[in-house]
């Protein structure tokens, strides 16, 4: 059988190289790309991405790829924001001046409003969990929820509707929305890639997917 | 959660340990070790390459491309980069997060540059720090070898503002000693700023970390010779760590 491929988005930014290795460990066939055709003909995309919200949109607009992240999510294929990937599926940040994003899940993205005294950026281990007490998609195992998962992040999503937050996470007093789904758009705040065994799972949910049937 | 750091000191093509920077044994394969504490449930990995500043990095950077292959935690690099390009092209081996010391203190605008360019978060701001009096330490550079003048405490904060994200802090003086960390220095530089602080140097026990976090907490402790010579395993730290009530991740059991 053949693996199936995952595109991994390449307009310069993001540790694509680690992702890569990732997905190869979970038995898929990883292609960091952004030739319209080979994103296109893959079975899933995964749109990576760290540092500043207004330098990853930049990347991606001065390369025009809005579009055919669109096509790809318009086609009904499994799309998977990391960090800064995840954040740009919304709206608009407020990170430095207001910015647009990829508004493929309305809302925004929002500095985390910890208490004083709190250290930010959130650098380290934490748990998620689902809202509604269910997980809404297969991306996470009942497992998922006693195993943290990495976060390096000054800023979260805020989705307008609650009904796309897939799971929460507290930093400190502060419950934030750790990951996003709008059918078969998904982002998570933490990098499954960096997460262990736990984000290598996940991983290997998001490639082993056919459906996504959720929202 | 604290987070449980392996420090990995390298020399050419192995590991190595010494005493406050000094003095160093091989201990063994980057790669192996790093592969190791991985696997046995550590939460990070930092390769400190301490001969950076006068050989050739390439060595370097073949390490982090092959630790990303098997090891699926955060990665940072240290050790003589000195340029945007020098962390461009550690990034792209595959490090998470870079640590700058030296070139911070030749050149501080590179660490405001290198936040804008590539995040805060990748940015760790390595501080090799001396005691000179009792609530005083004087930054050093170039692995231990080199003084600066610069007062520790006043240079963190300078660090934060120029936008490093966290600040990874030596004590030289306990550095390789296994007598514990200098709980003053961690405790004055915690305090002097907002950004996650990771204390290195000096632990030999897990009640080393217990004996801190009562003092101050830190959001990471860095670990070398306790892991090294195979005292005490990952797993024995953080049940240690957990007795005292400080959250940390899970192990695998």
């Amino acid at each position: 059988m053949n693996a199936l491929r995952i595109a991994v988005l390449d307009y310069g930014l993001g540790n694509v190289r680690s992702i890569c290795n990732a997905l190869k460990a979970m038995g898929a066939d990883a292609l960091l790309t952004r030739h319209a055709g080979d994103v296109m003909a893959s079975d899933g995309l995964i749109l990576p991405g760290v540092g500043a919200f207004e330098t990853g949109m930049a990347n991606i607009n001065a390369l025009n790829l809005a579009p055919l992240i669109h096509d790809f999510a318009d086609a009904g294929k499994p799309l998977l924001g990391i960090c800064l990937g995840m954040q740009m599926l919304l709206s608009f940040s407020e990170e430095n001046g207001e910015h647009q994003g990829l508004d493929l899940i309305p809302g925004r993205v929002a500095r985390l409003p910890v208490s004083n005294g709190v250290r930010l950026p959130h650098v380290g281990w934490n748990r998620i969990a689902p809202p509604e007490g269910h997980w809404k998609s297969d991306l996470f195992d009942e497992a998922h929820r006693n195993e943290p998962v990495y976060f390096v992040h000054t800023y979260a999503a805020k989705p307008n509707d609650p009904a796309h937050i897939l799971a929460e996470t507290e930093y400190e007093g502060t419950v934030f929305t750790s990951a996003i789904i709008r059918g078969n758009v998904i982002g998570t705040q933490f990098h499954p890639e960096k997460s262990g065994e736990a984000g290598l799972r996940i991983l290997d949910h998001f490639i082993h997917q056919k459906s996504f049937d959720y929202v | 959660m604290m987070r449980l750091i392996a420090r990995l000191d390298v020399k050419n093509e192995f590991v190595i340990k010494g005493i406050h920077l000094e003095g160093l044994r091989k201990i063994g394969d980057p790669n192996e070790l790093a592969r190791r504490y991985y696997q046995q449930g550590i939460d990070e990995i930092v390769f400190m390459d301490a001969v950076a500043s006068l050989y050739d990095r390439n060595n370097l950077f073949e390490v982090i491309e092959a630790a990303c292959r098997d090891v699926f935690i955060p990665i940072t690099l240290g050790g003589g980069l000195r340029s945007l390009g020098d962390i461009e092209a550690a990034l792209k081996a595959g490090a998470d997060k870079v640590a700058i010391n030296t070139a911070a203190v030749r050149n501080p605008g590179l660490i405001a540059e290198a936040a804008r360019h590539f995040g805060s978060q990748c940015i760790v701001a390595s501080i090799e720090a001396k005691k000179q009096a009792s609530d005083d330490w004087e930054a050093y550079i170039d692995n231990g070898r080199e003084k600066t003048g610069i007062e520790v405490t006043g240079w963190t904060k300078k660090l934060q503002d120029l936008g490093a994200g966290e600040i990874f802090l030596t004590s030289i003086d306990r550095e390789g000693t296994r007598r514990g960390f200098d709980l003053q220095l961690s405790k004055a530089v915690n305090e002097a700023v907002s950004i996650p602080v990771i204390a290195s140097g000096g632990c030999g026990r897990p009640d080393h970390i217990t004996a801190l976090a009562d003092v101050t907490a830190p959001s990471a402790v860095a670990l070398a010779s306790v892991l090294h010579y195979g005292t005490h395993s990952i797993f024995e730290v953080k049940q240690a760590m957990a007795a005292c009530g400080l959250a940390v991740r899970e192990l695998a059991a």
